[in-house]
């Protein structure tokens, strides 16, 4: 209660859980777009994001839950974005971060037509 | 005569190509739409055939765009192409008139010098003996020519060709013999029955005084008929096929036939007309940036081969510098994107977040301003924009001022259509409800889209260079020209993408200098930045920027005028000369005006770049 009154919310520890860690979409990622790995997180794409001033859209924690190997509701998340190419001019890695997107769409729907 | 056994080859040949050819047009005419083949019926009784049948004449066998692109390469062509259909067509006449019958085996014309073993007697006959090798002698220079080409650019490594498949090689090799071997065979018949002439006659007695022509003949004459059999036998598994298929393509055009939004036969009628001549690898930037395999003759072939990779078919710059330069005419941007949208279709997005109330009302207004999302990264366009709209007293809604949904540009650049869609409905009802006539448009990816894709009925879609242009010749915004050298890009989706070259350019010459550039217009560089390729990687990019770059700092120009967001941005991460926007330009020329500081002042004879655009920090 007291911690609550301060304004702290209890909140889930972020380490990394190996059990859970799926690293297939990542590396998969990583050898066809190798400019990720320089990712820095800074957030500069979130920043200018078309979709995320729409909607609750947050492509630099999508890329971090990509490096975290938490795959899951990935999907759903990324179908968000519009292509429209503001984040790949502000990163300060050059980063091409759209075709990140397109290859997590790309590779989702391939394990979808996988298992139908 | 019997008709001799070593015609066999030749004629089994051209009967199997014919059939062949026969069978994959009704194939493929009957793969079209229905539509399809009713404007191809329509059109079929009209002038368009009697246009397509021109237009074959001059590009199919004179390759008139190829001369215009370089003439030792168009001769080569025409010499090959021209040269042989003349000798068909005149070898023909001379059968014809010397049997005096049209109902001839066609072996007799083919073989004529074989069949018709008596000299020519008669200045008819002498003529078109003599007409025979003339034309021979010309189709034999092409050939040389071709040999040379491939010779000459293993040696010097100036271009990569195509690596040839199996099909390919063994119809090469064909076609370079077949003449070669007509010259022999023809020259040993002439020493032997006398029946040759300039050519033929003086290379008969030439050979005959070394070898035993006598037992020479019918070998010859054999792989004569043998080469032309193998060429037309390989023709339709190699590039040759282009040949036949090319016709077919230049009436299907004219008929009003257009590549669709999913793969058709159509789309096969195309690929199959690239004829590898390799002109558009010379044209393609990305070679600048050392990516030599995803250039539009690379991914036709693979299409053909349906073998084309991702990395290969989203590679490219849609720039349209290579369909600029096809001699074929072929609709290589929307060849790309048809197969984008093939590779992509099962990963569309829905937005249905857009549907939400959060998203802006639209405003009542008659003028309608788009920035774009790119124009929201450079706020210098949207500062001058705000500007020149109040000065010229224009009431607008600013549509894009916080938020909206992208144009969908992007997103049909990388075939996503069905997502673009959605985009484009949400769009376009905002645009219909605010009652706008003019829909003013700042990104010349958006201009394009809004133009095209959106279709909005009474409403007016104008880049800001040509709604500046209309403000300026009414007199609405005053004109000032400054002292500045500037050198104009055009962006590729204004240019080539849209047609719109030259209000730019009168705009800009009432406020600046402008210098024209050898690669301007439809040639025009890209910019290296566009959206359209999802693969390529920053630095690739910058090496694309520089090499247009050095052409635009050769000319010592002042400023880069540019209207394009995306280009302005691209170009900035240079810092050897300033960029700027059409709008900043024409903002910046009234504002030093109206602040009185001109270089007809007498006090300041020299007015230079950083007094004009930084005045705060000169002055
Ligand atoms: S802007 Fe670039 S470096 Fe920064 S978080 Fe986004 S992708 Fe990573
Ligand atoms: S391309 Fe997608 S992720 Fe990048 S800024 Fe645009 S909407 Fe956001
Ligand atoms: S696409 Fe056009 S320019 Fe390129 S090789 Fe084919 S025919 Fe030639
Ligand atoms: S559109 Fe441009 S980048 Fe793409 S292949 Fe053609 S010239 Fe090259």
């Amino acid at each position: 209660m007291a911690v609550k009154n301060f304004g702290f919310a209890a909140i889930k520890p972020r380490t990394i859980d190996f059990e859970q860690f799926d690293g297939r979409l990542l590396s998969e990622i990583l050898e066809l777009e190798p400019s990720f790995k320089v990712c820095l997180s800074c957030g500069g794409c979130t920043a200018t994001c078309s979709a995320g001033n729409l909607v609750s859209f947050n492509i630099r924690q999508l890329n971090l839950l990509l490096r975290r190997g938490e795959t899951v509701g990935l999907e759903n998340e990324i179908k968000k974005c519009m292509l429209c190419g503001k984040c790949m001019l502000v990163c300060p890695r050059g980063i091409n971060i759209r075709n990140v997107i397109m290859l997590i769409k790309k590779s989702v729907a391939k394990s979808h037509s996988l298992k139908r | 005569m019997e008709t001799p056994s070593f015609a066999l080859p030749f004629i089994i040949g051209l009967l199997f190509i014919i059939s062949f050819l026969i069978v994959v047009t009704i194939i493929w005419i009957a793969g079209l739409s229905k539509i399809d083949k009713i404007r191809i019926w329509k059109n079929m009784p009209t002038r368009k055939t009697g246009e397509a049948l021109a237009e074959t004449f001059m590009e199919s066998l004179l390759h008139r765009k190829i001369f215009r692109k370089n003439p030792v390469l168009g001769y080569m062509h025409t010499s090959l192409a021209f040269g042989w259909f003349l000798l068909i067509v005149v070898g023909h006449i001379e059968t014809a008139l010397h049997y005096r019958t049209l109902s001839f085996p066609i072996w007799k014309s083919i073989f004529f010098r074989y069949a018709e073993q008596t000299p020519p007697a008669g200045f008819e006959s002498k003529f078109f003996a003599a007409s025979m090798d003339f034309l021979l002698l010309i189709v034999l220079s092409g050939v040389m020519l071709a040999y040379y080409k491939r010779i000459h650019k293993s040696l010097f490594g100036m271009k990569r060709t195509t690596r040839l498949k199996v099909g390919d090689r063994i119809s090469l090799t064909a076609l370079w013999l077949i003449f070669p071997l007509r010259l022999a065979a023809e020259s040993v018949s002439a020493n032997l029955y006398h029946n040759g002439s300039f050519l033929t006659q003086s290379a008969g007695n030439l050979l005959a005084s070394f070898v035993p022509v006598q037992q020479m003949e019918m070998p010859l004459w054999w792989a004569y008929s043998c080469a032309l059999g193998v060429f037309f036998l390989t023709m339709p598994v190699s590039r040759y096929m282009h040949i036949p298929v090319e016709v077919l393509l230049i009436f299907l055009r004219k008929y009003g036939i257009r590549l669709k939004k999913n793969v058709n036969t159509y789309t096969r009628v195309q690929v199959f007309s690239c004829s590898r001549c390799g002109i558009c690898l010379d044209s393609c930037q990305m070679n600048h940036a050392n990516i030599r395999n995803t250039q539009s003759v690379y991914v036709l072939k693979q299409i053909r081969g349906r073998r084309l990779s991702d990395e290969q078919l989203f590679n490219c710059l849609l720039c349209g510098r290579c369909q600029n330069d096809c001699p074929v005419g072929l609709d290589l941007n929307n060849l790309r994107i048809t197969q984008r949208i093939e590779s992509t279709m099962e990963y569309n997005s829905q937005y249905d977040y857009l549907k939400s109330d959060c998203m802006p009302k639209p405003v009542s207004t008659e003028v309608i301003y788009f920035a774009g999302c790119m124009t929201h990264l450079t706020p210098a366009i949207i500062k001058s924009m705000r500007a020149l709209f109040e000065m010229a007293g224009v009431s607008y809604w600013f549509m894009d001022e916080d938020k909206t949904a992208c144009c969908g540009r992007p997103l049909m650049q990388a075939g996503q259509y069905q997502a673009a869609q959605k985009l484009v409905d949400h769009n376009r009802e905002k645009i219909q409800a605010s009652g706008a006539k003019t829909l003013v448009v700042s990104c010349p990816i958006c201009y394009k889209v809004f133009n095209e894709d959106y279709s909005l009925p009474g409403i007016r879609v104008v880049h800001h260079s040509e709604y500046l242009l209309e403000l300026m010749a009414d007199k609405r915004l005053p004109i000032h020209k400054l002292p500045l050298r500037a050198v104009y890009h055009d962006p590729c989706e204004l240019g080539r993408g849209s047609g719109i070259y030259h209000q730019p350019r009168l705009l800009l010459d009432e406020y600046a200098n402008l210098i024209p550039v050898r690669n301007e217009k439809e040639k025009a560089w890209c910019c290296g930045g566009s959206l359209a390729n999802i693969k390529i990687q920053m630095s690739e990019r910058d090496q694309i920027r520089q090499k247009a770059m050095e052409e635009y700092l050769s000319y010592g120009p002042d400023v880069l005028v540019t209207a394009c967001p995306l280009c302005k941005k691209t170009f900035a991460k240079d810092r050897n000369l300033p960029v700027h926007d059409l709008s900043e330009v024409v903002y910046m020329a009234i504002r030093q005006k109206s602040t009185g500081n001109t270089s007809e002042d007498p006090g300041k004879k020299e007015v230079n770049y950083e007094q004009i655009f930084f005045p705060r920090i000169t002055s």
